[in-house]
């Protein structure tokens, strides 16, 4: 089954936090970018660690399908399609009423699942708890792994300068 | 956040694939035959739609089908459990693909799109919502029937208007409960 459009999928999100204000709504585009991106063993790792397992219904089982990634040139330029990438997602209802929602890259269901889990518990009150067991440890270590990257890719950096041009001697 | 408006996501297929195919033969099968009534109801959308209607939108409608709401039915927990299991936009009866409310609400037919001589299947299909169906009332005569049918028809003499524009005009799918028939422009109407 296809996931048809990002487009559709952010009407999604945004009409389930219409009712909220802009700032919340702020937030949890923050956690959900980081849930999307997030590797799946730290993920999962970091939910078991957390220990609670809320019981839950299903709106949404997991499904896997493929959105088309659009970019602009300097974040400003005409839109342009980047690519097809794989997103399974999911939603879901916990007891009290909470809806959830998972959209993760990659195909795993256990992630899409931890994900959504993740999303309904960050709007209850235990989001502080959540945040800290969950999503900041979480981004710190994706932090680290991309300074990791950025620090070895800049080791090899290679500054060109040239004091005398050759045509001119 | 209000906990009807997350209810309000709840009621979809249970298994898609499964379900949607099945009530895609379903809605095929009614419309080829029409006269016949077949059960479908494996959606239970938010009132008050049906859940023969719920499903039906559930099957057909996409980000690319545009989906008109006749009066009581536009209600905010509908739009939301639309926009949530199928992303198909809410417009207005002039751009409609799928119409959904009952006949009085669904009237005048005049506004909605009927097709074009190059593409006849530009038109709209109108999901009515019936208080009863049943085999009984107008006789329906045409492709699909063998001598002649019965159905309950909300106002034959409408329907019949609607057949005469064939190639042009419009289907439609009556909707009661879990029970769906359909009408489609090709069936020649005839009163009781």
């Amino acid at each position: 089954m296809a996931i048809q459009k990002k487009n559709g999928t952010e009407a999604e999100i945004e009409t389930e936090t219409g009712a909220e204000t802009g700032a919340g709504q702020q937030a949890r585009r923050g956690w959900m970018s980081l849930l999307a991106r997030a590797p799946e063993t730290l993920l999962l790792a970091l939910w078991s660690g957390y220990g609670a397992s809320p019981s839950f219904d299903w709106l949404r089982r997991p499904e896997t399908g493929a959105v088309m990634v659009r970019g602009r040139m300097g974040g400003t330029g005409a839109p342009f399609n980047l690519g097809e990438m794989t997103v399974t997602r999911c939603a879901l209802t916990l007891q009290d009423g909470t809806v959830g929602h998972g959209y993760v890259q990659g195909r795993s269901k256990a992630r899409a699942e931890a994900a959504a889990l993740i999303d309904a518990l960050m709007q209850t009150g235990a989001a502080s708890a959540v945040r800290r067991a969950i999503l900041d440890p979480l981004a710190e270590a994706m932090a680290t792994t991309r300074e990791d990257r950025a620090a070895r890719a800049a080791a090899t950096k290679v500054d060109f300068f040239t004091l005398v041009r050759g045509e001119d001697g | 956040m209000s906990v009807s408006l997350n209810r309000a996501y709840g009621g979809g297929f249970a298994d898609p694939a499964v379900d949607s195919a099945r009530a895609f033969r379903a809605a095929m099968n009614v419309m080829a035959k029409p006269g016949e009534i077949r059960d479908l109801d494996s959606a239970q959308p938010p009132a008050p739609l049906s859940a023969a209607a719920g499903t039906l939108l559930l099957t057909l409608c996409d980000p690319e089908t545009g989906v008109y709401l006749a009066g009581a039915c536009d209600t905010p927990e509908l739009r939301g459990w639309l926009a949530f299991h199928t992303g198909a936009p809410v417009v207005a009866a002039a751009e409609a693909d799928f119409a959904v409310g009952t006949w009085a609400e669904l009237m005048p037919l005049d506004p909605y799109r009927i097709g074009t001589s190059e593409y006849p299947d530009r038109s709209a299909t109108l999901i009515v919502e019936m208080d009863a169906l049943e085999q009984a009332g107008a006789t329906l005569r045409g492709p699909g029937i063998k001598d002649s049918a019965t159905l309950s028809l909300p106002d034959a003499a409408a329907l019949a208007g609607n057949a005469m524009l064939y190639p042009l005009g419009l289907d439609f799918f009556f909707t009661c409960g879990g029970k769906v028939a359909a009408l489609p422009r090709s069936t020649a109407i005839s009163e009781g």
